[in-house]
């Protein structure tokens, strides 16, 4: 059976190597929009990762932070922007050093949880994941990050 | 040195404590030169207190008023318009049309950064929630160097709620800076954060213990902390600990004669009264010492005071 190309959708975002399982996890912190047609592949084999998922997004290119929230779920992912079937540009996803506005504070005290002011933290390490808050100064592991994604 | 706001003991350095401790000291003497100070003529405070703090606030007042500033403010929220609904952004840039430096206390973490953020002028924190509150570890560390001449080369033990104390977390973080050997004495359950240990474990040496009489020959100063029963989210959990330590004349039987206790106050039965009278006691001295530090703080954020 022919292998499915990466960039099989004419102008959009591919987002590859994410790891199996995380794909649809992905997919709603993107919350993307309705009228973009999507198409999600889970439980791929790769050679990278034996297993991935991929997602294709028709229309949309991925902004910076959109990018960035990805990186904290599926740190292996990569994304192809695809313009006429090609892709145009590759991506690798990284943990940014300061994460704004794309997280909201495990801390319920937290001053952030109150004020219409976009949380921030400093990633005080990326692997494993913690993040400090610039505003309470309390730290979030990896687990709690993925249940605070805004 | 200038800095601009003072909202975290994190954001200091060692060069920064010791510039605060030594204009302190300065002003100090000042006062003790019965000089009427001018420093701060023609500046406003506004103590934004979210939260009643008599005696914080009162320290700040007394500090500003020696200054030669002047003083405005409100001691508790239901007093300000944060009663019908308004943001403290909002009360942050409506203050600082009227006053020249802001000293808040929030009971909400982070309070005084935003503040800060928000503000053009100074902003000083007077505690945010359990976060921070690192006017009082100044204080602290200038009352230790008061009594001692020196920081370095004592013997440190911090007593009691160890879990939930912000001044013990600040404290401890400050004193890593210093050659010192840390003693944490807690009950079961009150011990230090983890996260805490681990971040001053590799400057100094520490010993974790819940045995308080067998710390209490070792050491020169014995920083005692109340169980805080408004921190605990079960009210049995305190039961099962309040009073579980208490420092009286029989306990310091068996402490070096130099030994000093300190402690942030208020108490309510950690310390015996009988101690009060002892050469042990520090602890209102202790209280005296949040005079010259901040007046040394708002000197310098105000850039009235080099």
């Amino acid at each position: 059976m022919k292998e499915l190309k990466v960039s099989a959708i004419n102008k959009g975002t591919v987002i590859d190597h994410i790891p199996s399982g995380k794909g649809l996890k992905v997919l709603e912190i993107l919350n993307l929009p309705e009228d973009n047609t999507i198409l999600v592949a889970i439980n791929v084999k790769s050679q990278k990762l034996g297993r991935k998922d991929i997602i294709k997004v028709e229309g949309k290119i991925l902004n910076e932070d959109e990018v960035n929230k990805i990186a904290l779920i599926a740190p292996t992912a990569t994304v192809n922007i695809i313009d006429k079937w090609e892709v145009v540009e590759k991506r690798n996803v990284e943990v940014p050093d300061e994460i704004v506005g794309i997280i909201k504070c495990a801390n319920p005290n937290c001053i952030t949880n109150y004020e219409e002011v976009k949380p921030k933290f400093k990633v005080i390490s990326k692997k494993p994941l913690k993040l400090k808050c610039h505003y309470c100064e309390r730290t979030m592991e990896e687990n709690m990050v993925v249940k605070n994604l805004l | 040195m200038k800095f601009q706001d003072v909202i975290s003991i994190n954001d200091f350095g060692k060069e920064e404590i010791e510039y605060v401790l030594k204009t302190a000291k300065r002003l100090e003497n000042e006062l003790n030169e019965r000089k009427i100070l001018q420093y701060a003529k023609g500046k406003i405070l506004a103590t934004l207190f979210f939260e009643p703090s008599t005696r914080t606030r009162f320290s700040f007042e007394s500090a500003m008023h020696r200054l030669g500033g002047s003083v405005i403010g409100f001691a508790e929220a239901s007093s300000s318009s944060v009663k019908k609904g308004e943001s403290l952004m909002d009360t942050i840039r409506t203050v600082e049309k009227y006053a020249d430096v802001i000293v808040i206390r929030h009971p909400r973490e982070g309070a005084a950064r935003l503040a800060a953020e928000i503000a053009e002028i100074p902003v000083i924190n007077a505690g945010d929630g359990a976060n921070q509150h690192p006017t009082q570890t100044l204080l602290d560390l200038y009352t230790i160097k008061k009594e001692f001449g020196r920081i370095d080369r004592l013997k440190i033990a911090l007593l009691g709620d160890l879990k939930y104390g912000r001044t013990v977390h600040s404290l401890a973080k400050a004193l890593s800076y210093y050659d010192v050997k840390l003693y944490f004495v807690a009950p079961q359950g009150l011990e230090m954060p983890r996260h805490i240990v681990e971040e001053i474990s590799d400057k100094l040496e520490i010993t974790e213990t819940n045995d308080l009489e067998s710390v209490i020959p070792e050491v020169d100063i014995l920083y005692t902390t109340r169980i805080q029963k408004e921190r605990f989210p079960d009210p049995a959990e305190y039961n099962k600990i309040k009073g579980s330590y208490r420092v009286d004349l029989k306990l310091l039987e068996r402490a070096k004669e130099t030994l000093k206790i300190m402690h942030p106050l208020p108490r309510v039965d950690e310390i015996s009264y009988e101690v009060d009278k002892t050469q042990y006691s520090a602890y209102f001295r202790q209280v005296w010492s949040g005079v010259p530090v901040r007046m040394a703080l708002l000197g310098i954020v105000l850039g009235v005071v080099e």
